[in-house]
């Protein structure tokens, strides 16, 4: 008996958008409050997660052709990269800088390399999560 | 330049993240590890002659000062213990292009590797006891994957075994630091050793230094903590046995050299002696196990166990003399390990077998090979001129002149069985009728000769070189002996 997911299928579509929405959110709010790029990245993989759950890996896979090994290895050239970046200025190794910029539409806003370094570990995180969530479903 | 110390840390961490994205391109692979390695030996070698020539190397990470971030110290002894990683590092990836095989070569093998490197040299680097033990894991992480890297049923019987021992030491580690930490409330290594030295040694203090010889002596393998050793080490291919031979075990050695002469140096009655008498039955075990199996990994792996002891016993001597000798025999064990372990490789490679019973008269098809290993043999048990000689001899004259003739006396007699253990090899594998081995000619001796002749050369120059190495180690050995350079150097204004 072929089953009918139409509710589950709907509800993933307008809720995914939400959870993804929240974990950028919970990323880039790192800073100032709770939040980081571990738990962001933990909250898009627990998204494409529910994707994989509300249809199935060839779909996902079709939808997201990602090898989430290279996302991986590019979290960590993002983390590696930052901290070997202040081998061109002779300071100490992660030394961060930061500033304040003056972007075209947000206006004056803070930045500091640490994002990036977030950024990397976010990366990293749903590289790994997703890797062990598909080796494993796809598993025979 | 200031970020010097961290390089030999960070090429193999940046080789092993490009590595990933050329999983699948073996020959690629093999040239980018092979020249990164051989690039970082290099390096090493620049480091350990700045360490000589401007005394030890800090670097306070992210710019913040000394007890507050995360310090990495470059002392002799620990840049001296770099350089041999990335020799052996370099070794095993050129022995592996001909031995390990294309379909764990696809499989992130070298990747895996450089990370192991990683961990091992970041554990040799740092100045943090919770940094330490991140790099602990970082190193473990990576050798519980070459571990089970291939699949095989023993392999993964062995994996099992060994990640069970090694998250129970972990946790341990961690229960440790968090003890320690609520005493001192530092996690600065330095820092912490003036904190104790403030607070003389308590009856706490004595537990933590206990708890920290549980934790270390499972990673190193002492006596009673070493049972998990022989059947890990015996399950994977010949290059990363040699790794593990030659590096995991003294990370935990080092760490008990490093905690043992900084942290817990005011009680030495109670916690020395503890360490002594373990460290004596551990070659005492190591020396029976080495002599009663006739199977030649078994035989080397408990070789590991007595130089662990000898070189534990150096240090819990803590003479100026043994703590040298400890120094010379770490490394002279490293190289010789890591040389024994590929040689064997090939003698598995050629015979198929490592029951020395199935095994005879290798050196009329394999000069090479045989007379390699009866040099590589006479550097393990420490025969005058060679390597092995120096280190055991003022070991010995430590102990003797600090009156512990017991447990010198059973390193001199230790000696001995070694000797007889590696010549069982010798004589019975290599002497003897020649046998034909099914599937010998497709063992490429030649091309697999060369890492093990490289590791072999260079202990044998460690050894009749002794002279010119001898200020590097001494200087190595008086870090050690007084704690107070290392903190001055770290903490600067203290």
């Amino acid at each position: 008996m072929k089953t009918n997911d139409l509710i589950l299928q709907t509800t993933t579509k307008v809720v995914l958008f939400i959870i993804i929405l929240f974990s950028f959110h919970i990323f880039f709010a790192g800073h100032y409050t709770p939040g980081g790029g571990f738990v962001g990245g933990l909250l898009t993989s627990g998204a494409i997660i529910l994707l994989m759950l509300a249809f199935d890996m060839k779909t996902v896979s079709q939808i997201l052709p990602i090898n989430y090994i290279y996302i991986a290895a590019t979290g960590l050239l993002f983390a590696g990269g930052t901290a070997a970046g202040a081998l061109f200025f002779n300071v100490p190794l992660l030394t961060h800088a930061f500033g304040h910029v003056d972007l075209p539409i947000l206006g004056d806003t803070a930045l500091h390399t640490a994002t990036i370094f977030d950024l990397g570990v976010f990366l990293v995180v749903v590289g790994v999560t997703m890797t062990i969530i598909q080796t494993i479903g796809e598993d025979e | 330049m200031i970020n010097f110390l961290i390089l030999p840390l960070l090429i193999p961490f940046l080789t092993g993240i490009l590595l990933i994205f050329f999983a699948k391109n073996v020959v690629i692979q093999r040239w980018i590890a092979a020249i990164s390695a051989l690039f970082n030996v290099v390096i090493a070698f620049l480091l350990v002659q700045k360490v000589r020539n401007d005394g030890i190397q800090t670097l306070d990470v992210s710019s913040w000062q000394a007890p507050f971030g995360i310090t990495l110290v470059s002392d002799m002894l620990s840049a001296l213990l770099v350089l041999t990683t990335t020799i052996i590092a370099f070794t095993s990836i050129i022995y592996s292009f001909r031995s390990i095989g294309v379909e764990r070569e696809k499989y992130f093998y070298y990747p895996a590797l450089n990370f192991l490197i990683v961990g091992v040299i970041g554990a040799f680097t740092t100045g943090d006891i919770f940094n330490l033990f991140v790099f602990f894991e970082v190193l473990l992480m990576a050798s519980y994957v070459l571990l089970v890297l291939g699949g095989t049923k023993i392999q993964l019987r062995e994996t099992i075994k060994y990640i069970l021992v090694n998250v129970i030491s972990s946790a341990l580690f961690v229960i440790a630091v968090a003890y320690l930490y609520s005493v001192v409330g530092t996690l600065n290594m330095a820092h912490i050793s003036v904190r104790l030295d403030d607070l003389g040694q308590s009856g706490i203090i004595t537990v933590i230094a206990v708890l920290f010889l549980i934790v270390f002596g499972l990673k190193g393998g002492i006596f009673p903590l070493y049972f998990w050793l022989p059947g890990s080490y015996y399950a994977p291919p010949a290059p990363v046995m040699a790794l593990f031979g030659a590096l995991l075990t003294k990370v935990g050695v080092y760490a008990i050299m490093r905690t043992y002469t900084l942290f817990f140096i005011h009680d030495t009655g109670y916690t020395h002696q503890l360490l002594m008498i373990l460290t004596i039955i551990t070659i005492v075990v190591g020396v029976i196990g080495a002599i009663a199996f006739s199977d030649i990994k078994k035989i080397i792996i408990y070789n590991i166990i007595v130089a662990i002891g000898v070189i534990l016993f150096g240090v819990s001597v803590m003479t100026p003399d043994s703590l040298t000798g400890s120094v010379f025999y770490l490394i002279h064990d490293m190289v010789i390990k890591a040389a024994l372990f590929l040689l064997i490789g090939i003698m598995i490679a050629i015979t198929g077998t490592s029951d020395l019973r199935k095994i005879s008269g290798l050196i009329r098809r394999y000069p090479g090979l045989g007379w390699t290993f009866f040099i590589a043999a006479l550097v393990l048990a420490g025969i005058p001129p060679f390597s092995g000689f120096v280190g055991k001899v003022l070991i010995v004259k430590g102990g003797f002149e600090s009156e512990q003739f017991w447990g010198a006396g059973i390193v001199l007699a230790s000696s001995l069985l070694v000797l007889f253990s590696i010549m069982k090899i010798f004589i019975n594998g290599f002497w003897g009728t020649p046998q034909d081995y099914k599937g010998e000619t497709n063992v490429p001796v030649r091309k697999l000769l060369i890492a093990p002749v490289i590791l072999v050369t260079i202990s044998v120059l460690y050894g009749v070189g002794s002279e010119i190495i001898f200020p590097y180690i001494s200087q190595a050995a008086e870090t050690l002996a007084n704690p107070s350079v290392y903190i001055e150097a770290v903490l600067k204004e203290w």
